[in-house]
């Protein structure tokens, strides 16, 4: 554990021979992940972030028309929207109890949840995709309006980190496939379960914004200044 | 399990047997370092040859027939992007950075080796990706290296077409790789340091490259989100960007986009890349500058304060940048205010660095010439970036020469003075031999003069009001035909300074192979680079057993010491040890 003040604060002219100044560094394959895994989310944070931002300095040109609102608006009625978040709920929380069985050395059920959140995961992409197909048969192509954009923009962006986390998991699974130990996993699932919480956290965000109705977005786009 | 960056039997990590995994798919730092590097060269000196046909044709206009106003254009661009970003970033991080880390910290290598790997590859693909832009119909963009839209992607800007295509494509690869490999830089400096190195026993370099890293891992996605979103406006006709518009006669299909939102965006990533490069310039010259004065550097603290100071204070300036886009006079004044107050971080290394040489036992070596030289051109450059933040001397100043003046001289020439000061310091380490002394001391001369001798005279013409990105002045009333004498003179001082460049690589080349032998640690250097088993060190970096640190890597001159520099792996003796405590 770093922190930060102390560490800025220490005189590194003074020579100590002091045992604690000379630890030996206690480093393992998990730790190191965590630490990147913490940067992976800042980067990925800022990067969801910027486009938020845009997408509210957008909303106030006058040919910004939000996809919720008016009756004949697609996301006024949220219903498909939560069913497909429900699909990423169910994935992030049978990650959730893949890493519990694991913990409990069950092999079975970790690989029975590992199993379903993939599963999940691959189902809210497929129903992402389905509602793109929605949108634009309803005359809701990308370039009509800076809204559809920021839509298949901002679906597309989130879809991708989802198909990244997939590949990592997959890596995993291979490697722990190889060892044979379910205690081996727990660790390094942890951290697969922690992006996929993030990314839910980050569909949320979109979520709320794409469903906001004219007056929400102004008001959080003047919060912003714009 | 121990990961294999720090463990001490390296059993675990196999050596690579084969010329392939040695030398091409290497995931060693060190190799990983050095073909970063060459890389970032070759293409740097792409950007040099642009830029010497650019002042061909301003000091000589008319006398080149190859040379247009389109291509003069696609020269600056190309130019401007390729320095900052493919040049320097890839120079100073993906080099310097990976070869640095593991070996001034005492790992075996990154933490993820794979991964680093895959960095480089990638940054490759990104150069190709880049370079391939010169050889499609209508050539590469020649929308400026700031990209600005709605003109970017219309006609009548040169490669509007492919060229901007291929420009942003690469731009993405870039930061796909640098953040494979800077993920790598900040989890092993947070991880993977050897016993006894603490944060603050770091060598200022190592600061300098991680905080740079951070800046960069969140700077970077802004450049992403822009290039992602001016991508689609160019190729699907969104308008993220691009406003209602009449082009060629012409009403286009987008709608009221924002060209200042790009603005926003491409500075809040534009002004942290400035320190992106400049930091690990800051820190690797404080440790020449140290070094080769045999002095403790002054003020190490405060050294690290005001490098995570710069690095905070970076993100809340970029508008300085726009402040011919015009805003509200508050915001103005807000980013004039936060431009002038990251002075103060910045002025306080200036002194630090002179204060390290007060007294010191100077050595003229090569490597200090040039961190001397970057004292001088970073002061300079850093003078006249006071003026520019103050929006009512930007205005009229901002897209004349003294605006090329003053970005070169602070972020062009001044990084690349520190880059000559690491390649001569760090070369006896990384090829295990000596450079020629009188070959360097020569291309430091006609570096150094040179580079006043091009950049003195700009600043003067860009008060005169001679234009930035210009083909050629035409006829104007307010520029006395007397400035196209000082181009025509600086002009001939670009040549020198590129050819006076074949020396800096012949002799390279020739030590390569011809040089002497260098001596185990031949500057005297304390930090754990220098003190490993093997000149250029092995696979693994440490032989069977890691480095200890005692010390911090700046025990110079220690009165009462045998020699005049304590290694930061020598143990501390009691003597020394009450004498530290009372002090
Ligand atoms: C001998 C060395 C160099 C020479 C002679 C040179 C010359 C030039 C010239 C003539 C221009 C175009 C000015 C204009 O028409 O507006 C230019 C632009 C530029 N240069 Fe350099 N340059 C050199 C090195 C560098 C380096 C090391 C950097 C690294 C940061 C750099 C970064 C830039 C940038 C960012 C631009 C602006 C491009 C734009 O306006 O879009 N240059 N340089
Ligand atoms: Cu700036």
């Amino acid at each position: 554990m770093i922190r930060p003040l102390q560490t800025l604060r220490q005189k590194p002219w003074l020579t100590q021979a002091s045992e604690q100044l000379n630890l030996i560094p206690e480093v393992d394959s998990v730790a190191a992940a965590r630490i990147a895994l913490r940067f992976i989310l800042a980067v990925v944070g800022v990067l969801f972030f910027l486009f938020v931002i845009t997408y509210l300095a957008r909303s106030q040109y006058p040919d910004f028309q939000s996809l919720a609102g008016a009756p004949w608006q697609p996301f006024t009625d949220t219903s498909r929207l939560w069913l497909n978040t429900s699909f990423l709920i169910l994935a992030s929380a049978a990650m959730q109890a893949g890493i519990w069985s694991a913990q409990q050395e069950r092999q079975n059920r970790t690989i029975g949840f590992v199993s379903a959140a993939v599963f999940f995961t691959v189902l809210f992409l497929f129903a992402q995709l389905q509602l793109w197909q929605q949108l634009s048969q309803l005359g809701f192509y990308i370039s009509t309006n800076p809204a559809n954009s920021y839509f298949y923009l901002l679906t597309a962006v989130h879809g991708l980190h989802l198909v990244g986390g997939l590949i990592v998991l997959g890596y995993l699974a291979s490697k722990t496939w190889a060892v044979d130990s379910v205690t081996a996993i727990a660790k390094p699932l942890q951290l697969c379960a922690t992006y996929w919480h993030f990314l839910l956290g980050v569909w949320m965000v979109l979520f709320a914004l794409l469903a906001s109705s004219p007056q929400t977005i102004n008001a959080l786009a003047a919060m912003c200044g714009f | 399990m121990q990961h294999t960056a720090i463990a001490d039997q390296i059993d675990t990590m196999h050596d690579p047997d084969t010329f392939i995994t040695k030398y091409v798919w290497s995931q060693d730092h060190k190799v990983i370092a050095i073909q970063y590097g060459l890389t970032a060269v070759f293409v740097g000196l792409v950007a040099l040859v642009l830029s010497a046909l650019m002042r061909l044709q301003l000091g000589f206009p008319d006398s080149f027939d190859f040379i247009d106003p389109n291509s003069y254009l696609q020269f600056v661009t190309m130019h401007g992007m390729i320095m900052v970003i493919y040049l320097l970033t890839a120079l100073l991080l993906g080099g310097f950075g990976n070869y640095l880390i593991p070996l001034m910290i005492g790992a075996r290598d990154m933490v993820f080796p794979y991964m680093n790997m895959l960095s480089y590859w990638t940054y490759l693909l990104s150069v190709i990706v880049l370079l391939a832009s010169f050889f499609v119909p209508g050539g590469p963009t020649g929308a400026g290296w700031t990209l600005y839209p709605p003109q970017a992607i219309l006609q009548g800007t040169p490669g509007y077409d492919w060229g901007i295509i291929l420009m942003l494509a690469s731009l993405a690869i870039f930061i796909i790789a640098f953040t494979m490999g800077g993920l790598n830089y900040v989890t092993t400096v947070l991880q993977a340091r050897t016993h006894g190195m603490t944060l603050m026993r770091m060598p200022l370099t190592i600061w300098g490259i991680f905080t740079a890293t951070v800046l960069g891992l969140l700077a970077f996605p802004a450049l992403l989100v822009s290039a992602i979103m001016m991508m689609l406006d160019k190729v699907i006709g969104t308008s993220f960007f691009m406003p209602a518009l009449v082009s060629m006669g012409e009403s286009l299909d987008y709608t009221g986009g924002s060209p200042v939102l790009f603005q926003h965006l491409f500075w809040f990533f534009g002004h942290p890349e400035v320190y992106i490069v400049a930091l690990p310039a800051f820190g690797m010259v404080s440790d020449v500058l140290a070094t080769h004065a045999r002095k403790n550097i002054f003020g190490y603290r405060m050294m690290v304060w005001a490098i995570v100071a710069i690095g905070g204070l970076s993100f809340v300036v970029w508008a300085h940048h726009m402040y011919v886009s015009g805003m509200h006079p508050a915001f103005g004044f807000f980013f004039a205010t936060t431009t002038l107050i990251i002075a103060v971080p910045t002025a306080i290394k200036v002194y630090n660095w002179v204060l390290t040489l007060w007294r010191g036992n100077i050595h003229f070596t090569v490597p200090m010439l040039f961190a001397i030289g970057f004292i001088f051109t970073f002061t300079h450059g850093g003078l006249t970036g006071l003026f520019l933040g103050n929006v009512t001397i930007d205005l009229p100043l901002s897209d004349t020469y003294f605006v090329v003046a003053h970005f070169h001289m602070v972020m062009g020439v001044s990084p690349i003075m520190v880059l000559f000061a690491a390649i001569y310091h760090w070369y006896p380490l990384i090829t295990g031999r000596m450079f020629s002394d009188t070959l360097g001391k020569a291309h430091f001369w006609f570096t150094f003069l040179g580079t006043y001798a091009i950049y003195l005279p700009m600043h003067y013409i860009g008060v005169l009001g001679v234009p930035r990105r210009y083909f050629a002045m035409g006829d104007t009333d307010f520029i006395p035909e007397s400035a196209q004498t000082l181009n025509a003179s600086i002009t001939i001082s670009a040549l020198i300074v590129g050819l006076s460049q074949l020396i800096f690589l012949y002799n390279i080349f020739w030590s390569l192979r011809y040089g002497e032998k260098a001596a185990h640690n031949p500057w005297g250097a304390t930090s754990l680079e220098w003190q490993t088993k093997d000149v250029p060190p092995h696979h693994g970096n440490w032989g069977d057993k890691l480095p200890q640190v005692y010390r911090w890597a700046y025990d110079f001159s220690v009165p009462g010491a045998k020699e005049d520099f304590i290694p930061q792996n020598h143990p501390v003796s009691p003597e020394e040890h009450t004498a530290g405590e009372a002090s």
